[in-house]
């Protein structure tokens, strides 16, 4: 195991892609040092913004400490082994993850888990924009794995997702799964608007209020629906079907209750 | 005063009938001369290497409006490869739309050093013009959208040639631009209305007019100017099954044009012309038809357009095309537009995958016509960058076309539709350095009517590219690798006598390159009367005095003055 502390507050974005337990693997503390990262535009190494320290204990293979927020690519890549961050942590943490588990007990920035295969992301705070979705333009969704997050996320999370689940336990922001053709989107709070804009495929479980898209056409009323091979949600759920305007069969699920301004919907049923 | 004496080098210098002969190249100054004296020039020992003029690049979309959209609808792009700043040349990004200095750098590393941009509206050609002066390295020129110019189909509807001719030595003079350039003639126009037109007779709505009357209206004010190059043109149903056939007419119809047995037309990025079969599912190769007919032929030429599997960015003129392949490829973002009454615009991001059958046909495709053809004088190379891939897949394309070895590993890799439905695997031509050169230098600059461009004889431009190829030691057929690393990354790119890149590296990224243009001078001047003015008022969105591209937009400026006959 390697902890690494941040030795001073970081104002400027630090890219980190090295911290990987891959790479960690079989390194001295002298090797560790000398890994390179980038401080704005000035190459420096990790031991010289963490103080680095190695114990024989095999699980995590690596934590962090301290505001990271500012710090970039944490577990980019990685294919197995545990990161744990105890702090915030900055944008594309486990970018293209392959497999593994990272656990942040603080806030995530954007595009956390963007790209990824496998593997699982817990974040116990606050997520950021773009959680899962792909570089802006880009339509290379998370293909697989969980990412859980305990509190609120921002706008565009899980953009073209093509597989995998990501549970939100506080409400999300705009175009919530925009873009999507497979894969799981679960949030239990409310969510803000235009989610599922032009998905085509896959399913958006919504347990608070939402507004629907124009382009969504109502299909029945379930009285639960199936997350992952564990968790079943009780509701009643609407059952919403679109984008139509890309002739897509994608499932939004909006809860019953906490939607009254819906009801008008079951006139069409 | 610099002097420059390239030594034992084998110099391939086709247009100069020189295959692979030990001598030496004298530079005075930007121009090759006879000799030089030896004690004050600065010798290059280019023994064991290759020795050729600098590549000119027939047809790549390098600048104007629909490159730089392309730019802005793909971030995503420029995300997978950027490119750091060095002490000598400036940071920029990559891939299918490369920024304008890493442009200029990326060619000339390669050994080119003159490139033609593929096409420009001419209400966009202000801003064309900025992106090319800020391209290094490299002479540039651009093609002007005419074929669909409202001005030249009321003039060819009437039959009034001349006039017609008058007004675009004006257009090309007002956009400082290279040539004519034809793009899906008629189906631009209609465009504008939701239509296309299918065959060469079709009409256009509102002009009375059919394609074939445009391109053959065009090529007689192309003689009449006695421009340099032929027109430049993209036929109709480009990109559509079954689109060989014509292709066929097209050649047909302008047949009769070409009175000294020179060329009348080149159609490029012709792989995208050359489909067989009724729909893609029955989608064959009908690159034979075309080049039987080309071997038979003298008056058109051609440029290939080959794909070269990968992620990139397709962009054309022709908007009716584009917005099929947006039908096609399953709704992905996408740009069109009508320009005004000029022209349209499309673009797509479109990956060509080797398991894919289309991609993978297209692919052979563009080789069996290259190879198919046996005059290379008839054929260049190009990718039409962006549409058929980057053109750093150069040094690729060259390859399958030398290498019958580097074709059959290609072959393996594809999809089974490459192999079944062409007749690549059955070709054994492999190209020589002598007629790559043609294909890539001497070929395109005598099509485009560069007299100083594409060879090394004493008064040609002293643009030279030396590459890393020993053709007595080196088989360029079986180590197919070793030559392409080498045309990838030339060990010396001269532009105008100084020496820009070394071993793949820019080492000076201060020579601006020229913009060439043609000012074809009319007997009489154009007819410029109030009824045009008019018109500009009211179907342009830019004014009549607002139109024409000023002097101060060109940075280095390189007219090409020719007398016209009307």
């Amino acid at each position: 195991m390697v902890t690494l502390t941040a030795i001073r507050t970081f104002n400027i974005p630090i890219q980190a892609p090295c911290i990987t337990p891959e790479n960690f693997a079989d390194k001295t503390i002298a090797e560790l040092k000398k890994l390179p990262l980038t401080e704005g535009n000035r190459n420096v190494t990790l031991g010289d913004l963490f103080k680095i320290e190695q114990s024989p204990t095999e699980t995590p293979n690596i934590i962090l400490n301290g505001d990271l927020s500012k710090v970039k690519r944490v577990g980019q890549a990685m294919k197995s082994g545990e990161i744990v961050i105890n702090g915030n942590i900055g944008m594309h943490t486990g970018e293209k993850m392959a497999g593994g588990k990272i656990v942040v007990n603080g806030n995530a920035g954007g595009w956390t888990g963007s790209e990824m295969k496998k593997g699982a992301i817990e974040i116990h705070g606050d997520g950021g924009d773009y959680i899962a979705s792909p570089y802006r333009g880009n339509d290379l969704g998370m293909k697989g794995g969980l990412i859980t997050i305990d509190g609120n996320v921002g706008t565009d999370v899980g953009c073209h997702l093509k597989g995998g689940i990501i549970k939100i336990k506080g409400s999300a922001g705009r175009f919530l799964g925009y873009h999507m053709t497979d894969g799981v989107i679960y949030v239990e709070k409310d969510c803000d608007v235009r989610a599922g804009a032009c998905m085509t495929g896959g399913k958006i479980v919504i347990g608070g209020a939402l507004e629907i898209l124009p382009s969504f056409t109502i299909d029945s009323v379930k009285p639960k629906v199936k997350v992952d091979d564990s968790t079943n949600i009780v509701g009643p759920f609407y059952v919403f079907l679109g984008d139509r305007s890309e002739r897509g069969v994608g499932k939004i699920f909006a809860n019953k209750v906490a939607n009254p301004a819906l009801k008008f919907y079951e006139k069409y049923l | 005063m610099t002097e420059i004496l390239i030594k034992n080098g084998f110099v391939v210098d086709p247009k100069n009938k020189i295959n692979c002969e030990k001598m030496d190249i004298a530079i005075k100054d930007n121009k090759i001369v006879k000799k030089v004296n030896d004690k004050n020039a600065q010798i290059i020992d280019a023994s064991g290497l290759t020795v050729m003029a600098g590549g000119v690049d027939i047809h790549s979309h390098i600048a104007g409006a629909e490159v730089n959209t392309g730019r802005i609808i793909r971030p995503e792009d420029h995300y997978k490869d950027p490119v750091r700043k060095t002490p000598i040349t400036r940071a920029g990004t990559g891939y299918s739309i490369p920024s304008t200095f890493v442009t200029g750098y990326r060619y000339a590393a390669m050994g080119y050093t003159s490139v033609f941009n593929g096409s420009i509206a001419p209400m966009k050609a202000k801003h064309a013009h900025e992106e090319l002066n800020d391209i290094p390295l490299l002479d540039k020129g651009t093609y002007i959208l005419t074929g669909d110019w409202w001005f030249v189909l009321e003039n060819l509807a009437k039959g009034n040639i001349d006039e017609c001719a008058r007004l675009v030595a004006w257009l090309i003079h007002s956009t400082r631009g290279y040539a004519i350039k034809v793009v899906n003639p008629g189906g631009l126009e209609s465009w504008g209305f939701g239509r296309n037109v299918h065959s060469i007779d079709d009409q256009v709505p509102n002009f009375c007019i059919t394609p074939r009357e445009i391109m053959r209206g065009l090529i007689k004010v192309n003689k009449k100017l006695n421009m340099p190059h032929t027109i430049h043109l993209h036929t109709n149903n480009l990109g559509v099954p079954g689109n060989y056939q014509t292709t066929l007419d097209t050649m047909k119809a302008l047949e009769d044009l070409s009175t000294d047995g020179k060329p009348v037309a080149h159609i490029t990025h012709v792989q995208f012309c050359s489909f067989k079969g009724e729909n893609w599912r029955k989608f064959k190769s009908g690159a034979e038809d075309i080049a039987k007919y080309m071997n038979n032929h003298t008056h058109m030429t051609l440029d290939m357009g080959q794909v070269t599997f990968s992620d990139t960015t397709t962009m054309t003129a022709d908007g009716p095309f584009e917005f099929s392949l947006y039908e096609l490829g399953g709704h992905l973002k996408w740009v069109n537009s009508d320009v005004e009454t000029e022209s349209s615009g499309g673009i797509i991001p479109f990956h060509y995958k080797r398991n894919s059958p289309v991609s993978a046909l297209q692919w052979s495709i563009g080789l069996e016509l290259a190879l198919l053809i046996n005059d290379p004088w008839k054929i260049f190379m190009t990718t039409d960058h962006p549409n058929g891939g980057p053109f750093y897949d150069y040094p690729k394309v060259l390859a399958w076309l030398y290498s019958k070895k580097a074709r059959e590993a290609t072959l393996k890799k594809c999809h089974k539709s490459a192999r079944k439905k062409s007749l690549l695997p059955s070709i054994d031509r492999e190209l020589s350095l002598y007629e790559i050169a043609i294909m890539t230098r001497a070929g395109t600059a005598q099509a485009l009517g560069l007299p100083n461009k594409g060879h090394l004889g004493v008064g040609a431009d002293a643009d030279v590219a030396i590459f890393n190829i020993n053709p007595e030691t080196l088989d360029i057929a079986q180590k197919y690798r070793t030559a392409r690393k080498a045309f990838a990354n030339a060990v010396y790119t001269l532009k105008d006598g100084i020496i820009v890149a070394k071993d793949g590296q820019i080492v000076n990224s201060q020579v601006p390159g020229r913009t060439i243009w043609v000012d074809a001078q009319t007997k009489d001047p154009c007819r410029i009367d109030d009824d045009m003015k008019r018109k500009f008022k009211e179907y342009w969105t830019i004014e009549y005095e607002n139109y024409p591209v000023t002097d101060h937009y060109v940075k280095i400026s390189d007219k090409l003055a020719i007398k016209a006959s009307v």
